[in-house]
């Protein structure tokens, strides 16, 4: 299969052609719950990423809340 | 006075009664346990978060969620880090993503040393995110135009500095607070620059209606004591506020009567 570079958080991961938002997301151990999720600076409705195939070059950001003033 | 009467005294913002009227940062402390005892000493009911990135190389790292339930405090997401209206805009859409939280705290910075707000950015943001439904607390200048013209951009509150974020140098101009407590009937709120508990009184003796502090609890050399002396600062400004103080005279005026002076 082939492999693709997407970027999660500004650092670049190796992934599987095709691969699915989803499984990326469970891979990544992330609660998805409490995180909200952009792809190429659109935010992605959480309850649709299995619907998601990754392509090259996506960029996905995964923000959560933090201590701040 | 019936004990009631304090009972009906709530902070309401946005349609939204609070009992409390300070809110705290969560920003700078040792950890999020020392974080959330402090809240709970501070008797807040909200409390200001910033968004930022997951670790996703450390995935056993603490939640902030974790040791603050969000479903008992509720969460302001601010826009620290923010200096332009897209990235503000940006930040607080994906914050609402997060869970649907839909009142925010806009910051939008002008400059990255004496963190004074950049109010054209701040105003076009607060306009358009009111638009999309938001519930906009608005960290601003202590400058009652911009104040003015926050309120006729759709803000829920406004958040006038006391002095720059962090500096803990208290209320530098008590006479724009004034003016803008005087025009505006919105949630006015003291944020920013707060170093001491009396400071918190001061500006609720003034009126406004509950101030936001962070470092000056997160940095005491006790955060947990400070905490509970802002809490109680909070409520004796408020309580001077609505007993209505004494006028001020030149001269003496005496407490014990003339009359019967032996």
């Amino acid at each position: 299969m082939k492999k693709i570079k997407i970027k999660v958080n500004g650092k670049v991961k190796t992934v599987l052609k095709n691969s699915i938002l989803s499984d990326l997301l469970k891979n990544l151990n992330i609660p998805i719950k409490k995180v909200a999720i952009e792809l190429n600076q659109e935010i992605i409705d959480k309850k649709r990423t299995n619907n998601i195939k990754l392509k090259k070059n996506d960029k996905i950001e995964i923000v959560h809340f933090i201590g701040g003033g | 006075m019936e004990e009631d009467d304090l009972k009906k005294d709530n902070l309401i913002i946005a349609k939204k009664k609070f009992d409390s009227r300070l809110i705290v940062g969560t920003g700078k402390y040792k950890s999020m346990l020392e974080c959330a005892k402090a809240i709970k000493f501070s008797g807040a009911e909200i409390v200001t978060v910033a968004v930022r990135r997951v670790n996703i190389s450390n995935k056993n790292k603490p939640l902030l969620m974790d040791y603050i339930d969000p479903k008992k405090i509720t969460y302001l997401p601010n826009t620290a880090g923010c200096f332009n209206s897209k990235d503000a805009l940006r930040t607080l859409r994906l914050a609402r993503e997060i869970g649907g939280w839909s009142l925010v705290k806009l910051e939008v910075l002008g400059d990255k040393t004496n963190l004074f707000p950049d109010m054209i950015e701040t105003l076009k943001t607060t306009e358009v995110l009111a638009k999309e439904g938001f519930k906009v607390m608005v960290y601003c200048n202590d400058d009652p135009l911009m104040a003015k013209r926050l309120e006729n951009s759709g803000a829920d509150a406004i958040m006038p500095l006391a002095a720059p974020i962090g500096s803990g140098l208290g209320i530098l101009n008590k006479i724009n607070i004034q003016i803008i407590r005087k025009q505006t009937k919105l949630p006015l709120i003291i944020d920013a620059g707060l170093g001491q508990a009396s400071d918190a009184t001061i500006a609720m003796e003034m009126g406004c209606d509950g101030v936001l502090v962070n470092t000056a609890i997160a940095k005491a050399r006790k955060p947990f004591e400070m905490a509970l002396a802002f809490k109680n600062a909070v409520i004796a400004g408020r309580q001077c506020y609505n007993a209505g103080r004494i006028n001020k005279t030149l001269m003496g005026n005496a407490s014990s009567p003339i009359e019967g002076v032996i």
